[in-house]
């Protein structure tokens, strides 16, 4: 009993880190532009096949893999971010939402295109591969792993926000974009580099979901809905209100299959829609 | 008979943050009443709260002497208020006339109609065009409003507010970023004003209000600082020490 | 009383209005010739494209879903991501009765189907449409996902994924078979699309439409004249989510087939896609939006599904940056210019 408890305990926790890890740029960058990017899904897709082809053609290790993925990813989204995004900040969220479903599309497509519809898998180092014990239970290496990164980036992003200059900045511009651009703050240069971290960590959480869920093009769109649910239960914005939805989402889904398997993600919306039904803004939004 | 207009003891918080305290107010009909001070008074707060936009954190709104603390904006509306908007708030992608129609439409409930044409109600064009006449906006009427200069666009503002026939009239600084070769436009259609309609006026410009209000209220960090007839403010030294220290605008007659 | 006041002001009224600029308002109404176009080209179809009729239904009902969201879309300025769900209830009622109550009459399904949406198009509506924004949209999209788990769950009833196939519809009036090629299909489909099309005409040229794109262009002023913003938004997503229905329905006992797919994320971006590249806020548009994207989804689809799905992605994206009023829209522009050229 207990052991199975650890079980459901620790696949939530990995699942909710990989939630947390992915979507937490969103919410920055949500909160920052109020610019509703449903290509967020595609950059974390695009992530995991950065880490895919670096790992089977030419042979770097899976971390030197994810280090690079978040750096080409994040590269390449400012590239999108200055020639499309930059156009319709102040369009409004129909326009943001067509252009951003287009390019997830064009992304979808591109990955078929160029590794076909069917799930890809990596090999995983040898030290990830098995199991270890935690004490109540063996449980998966690799799921150990990915709870122990998500741990080490909240912590980065909580000192990010909390301790330094640059957070001091973003939090002051989510909070009142106007008022942070009169007291002289680049908003503009800000929201670049946080969207280039926020995909590159899109990115990264694709290249670490791969061993646990396999990748698929359409994992653009797929995956989405989930990242937006946390996104928008969390709040704008908020990197803990990203923490908590990610962590409650995450591990009443796992639950929820382990116990109710034909359930499926029917209680995590219930549960996302009740939230946003009592609370618009999310759980740690502003209203 | 009752007041057309009555405030009493409203208060409003945002957080931690007073933007009104203790606002008493009354306007009778008829009444031409300015509410002056500097920026950032709370005088578009006042607004937001008298017509419901925004609900007070303690304290009563009366409209003709019913209690309307408690009721939505479309409920306020429909009891004689309307207002105008400091930035103008227009349906940009329509035309003129349809912005009057709009106004019209609701007031009479023509805008509950699914099944008839809107341009079968000639009743409700046929007024949206009188509107549009008396304020010389009567060539506009098929033009789509952004092809209009920004001084009538002020005027569509005003057009929309009298077409909903108030007994109570919010002006919101109604020259606003209006340059001064059409300002003129606006204070004619204000001075010419039905004498029946209760009006209040924000506005920054003391030559406006000493022309056109009979009564003053100094708004300053959200409370009233005083309340008299334009003399009486014009000599009154809190004013002028609250003007001459923050803001540049003139107070003379 | 007063309704024959409003009557006798009218007529009196009549005659003092044209000459006034606004002879657009007062026959934006009359049909113009041109619309006759697109049911001539509907019914050309039916005699000179006859093996190709159960794709045309397609085409037809993608049209017919496609101008449900152009009422709330279009007209009120709603963005919602779950559209999808009112077109599956639509389908799933038609499927049920079929499979579960054993009714197969089409005529009667189609209303049951429209009642069904239509109760849920006004339940949610009137929960989510006090929400606005980002909130909206992930409500609406939360919506629909819910539905598809629900079926999920309920298998047992909807046949989940597998969904419910071997559906028989009865003969129309009893007399008319379904057939083969899609022939009595294609003109009950027609037929319902131009009943459906008439009263979305009615209702988008109507006080209440103008009320409706009023609320699109500034909902801060529609309160601040007394709308009850709540309310005709409300009465908008109804009427929308009926129309989906029977679309939903018309598509159920066109493929005599549900499956939960009905209720996918991809069938509301769909919609969305051909309603904006055919034009939004002026009817005709999901006519040309459905057409172009049914018939080069067929086409290129059948070729290489990447490249089909690319150009979907790329065509959304240069329809925004370049032609945001549609398809339609740019036909206008471009003929607006001709003429002045002309003219000049």
């Amino acid at each position: 009993m207990i052991g199975s408890i650890a079980s459901i305990l620790v696949d939530g926790l990995a699942y909710a880190m990989f939630l947390f890890i992915v979507s937490v740029g969103l919410s920055v960058t949500m909160g920052l532009m109020g610019f509703v990017n449903l290509a967020h899904g595609a950059f974390a897709m695009a992530g995991g096949y950065v880490v895919l082809t670096a790992m089977r053609y030419f042979g770097v290790p899976f971390i030197a893999a994810l280090a690079l993925t978040f750096f080409v990813i994040g590269a390449v989204s400012v590239v999108f971010e200055r020639t499309l995004y930059a156009r319709l900040y102040k369009a409004g969220e129909l326009d943001q939402v067509l252009l951003t479903i287009g390019l997830a599309f064009m992304a979808i497509a591109g990955a078929t295109y160029f590794f076909g519809p069917i799930p890809q898998h990596i090999t995983m180092p040898d030290w990830l591969a098995g199991h270890i014990d935690i004490g109540l239970r063996t449980v998966p290496t690799y799921r150990a792993f990915l709870i122990l990164i998500g741990f080490a980036l909240v912590i980065a992003l909580w000192y990010g926000f909390e301790r330094t200059t640059l957070g001091a900045k973003i939090r002051a511009a989510v909070d009142n974009r106007r008022m942070a651009q009169s007291v002289g703050i680049n908003v503009d240069l800000l929201f670049t580099l946080t969207f280039a971290v926020g995909s590159g960590l899109a990115a990264l959480g694709g290249g670490l979901s791969i061993h646990l869920l396999g990748l698929t093009p359409t994992f653009a769109l797929v995956y989405l809905v989930l990242f937006l649910l946390v996104v928008s239960v969390g709040g704008l914005g908020s990197v803990k209100g990203t923490l908590v939805a990610a962590l409650v989402l995450g591990i009443f889904d796992t639950t929820g299959k382990y116990l109710y398997a034909e359930a499926g993600g029917f209680f995590i919306y219930a549960i996302a829609m009740a939230v946003l039904l009592i609370k618009p803004a999310g759980l740690y939004g502003r209203e | 008979m009752a007041h057309v207009l009555e405030i009493r003891d409203l208060n409003k918080n945002f957080g931690a943050i007073q933007v009104s305290r203790n606002i008493n107010l009354t306007l009778e009909k008829g009444a031409r009443h300015a509410l002056i001070g500097p920026n950032g008074a709370g005088k578009t707060t006042l607004v937001n709260l008298i017509t419901g936009a925004l609900t007070g954190t303690s304290g009563q709104i009366l409209l003709n002497g019913e209690d309307v603390t408690k009721l939505p904006q479309a409920a306020r509306t429909r009891r004689g208020m309307a207002r105008t908007f400091q930035i103008n708030q227009l349906f940009r992608g329509l035309t003129v006339i349809e912005n009057v129609y709009l106004a019209i439409a609701e007031r009479t409930g023509a805008s509950n109609r699914l099944w008839r044409a809107a341009g079968a109600e000639r009743a409700v064009i046929a007024e949206a065009l009188q509107h549009l006449d008396s304020l010389g906006l009567g060539e506009d009427a098929g033009k789509s409003v952004n092809e209009l200069p920004y001084g009538r666009q002020r005027l569509i503002e005003i057009a929309i507010a009298l077409a909903q026939r108030p007994r109570l009239l919010l002006l919101d600084e109604p020259a606003a970023g209006v340059p001064s070769s059409e300002s003129h436009l606006i204070l004619d259609v204000i001075g010419r004003l039905d004498p029946d309609i209760a009006v209040l006026i924000i506005e920054h410009d003391m030559d406006v209000v000493f022309r056109f209000a009979k009564e003053i209220t100094v708004l300053v960090a959200g409370a009233i600082l005083t309340k008299g007839t334009p003399q009486q403010i014009a000599k009154d030294e809190q004013v002028r020490a609250v003007y001459l220290g923050q803001d540049h605008h003139e107070v003379a007659p | 009383m007063a309704e024959s006041n409003t009557v006798r002001d009218d007529k009196a009224a009549a005659s003092s209005l044209s000459g006034r600029g606004v002879d657009f308002l007062l026959n934006r109404h009359r049909f113009k010739p041109a619309e006759a176009l697109p049911w001539i080209l509907a019914i050309a179809v039916y005699f000179f494209l006859p093996d190709r009729l159960t794709f045309g239904s397609q085409v037809l009902i993608m049209v017919l879903f496609a101008l449900s969201l152009d009422l709330i879309l279009g007209y009120a300025g709603i963005v919602t991501l779950g559209h999808a769900a009112f077109f599956g209830l639509g389908a799933y009622t038609v499927g049920l009765l079929v499979i579960r109550a054993g009714w197969n009459e089409p005529i009667s399904s189609l209303f049951a189907a429209a009642a069904v949406a239509a109760l849920a198009g006004f339940v949610s509506g009137w929960v989510l449409l006090r929400y606005r924004g980002f909130t909206l949209l992930m409500l609406t999209l939360a919506t629909a996902v819910l539905l598809m788990e629900l079926g999920n769950l309920r298998s047992d009833i909807t046949g989940g994924y597998d969904g419910l196939p071997g559906m028989v519809i009865a003969p129309l009036f009893g007399v008319f078979e379904y057939d083969l090629y899609g022939k009595t299909n294609y003109l009950y489909t027609l037929a319902v699309l131009f009943v459906v099309f008439m009263i979305v005409r009615r209702i988008v040229y109507s006080p209440f439409g103008e009320a409706l794109t009023g609320i699109r262009e500034n909902v801060r002023r529609m309160h601040a004249i007394g709308a009850p913003v709540h309310r005709h938004l409300v009465v908008a997503y109804t009427i929308a989510a009926a129309i989906a229905g029977v679309a939903g329905a018309l598509n159920a006992q066109t493929n005599a087939y549900v499956t939960l797919g009905v209720f996918e994320f991809e069938r509301s971006a769909a919609v969305m896609v051909i309603l904006i590249l055919g034009g939004t806020g002026r009817l005709y548009g999901a006519f040309v939006g459905a057409v172009i994207y049914m018939v080069l989804e067929d086409d290129l689809a059948k070729w290489s599904p990447e490249f089909w799905q690319f150009g979907v992605g790329l065509l959304l994206v240069v329809t925004v940056l370049f032609a945001r009023r549609g398809l339609l829209g740019l036909f206008e522009d471009i003929g607006r210019y001709i003429s002045k050229k002309r003219a000049s």
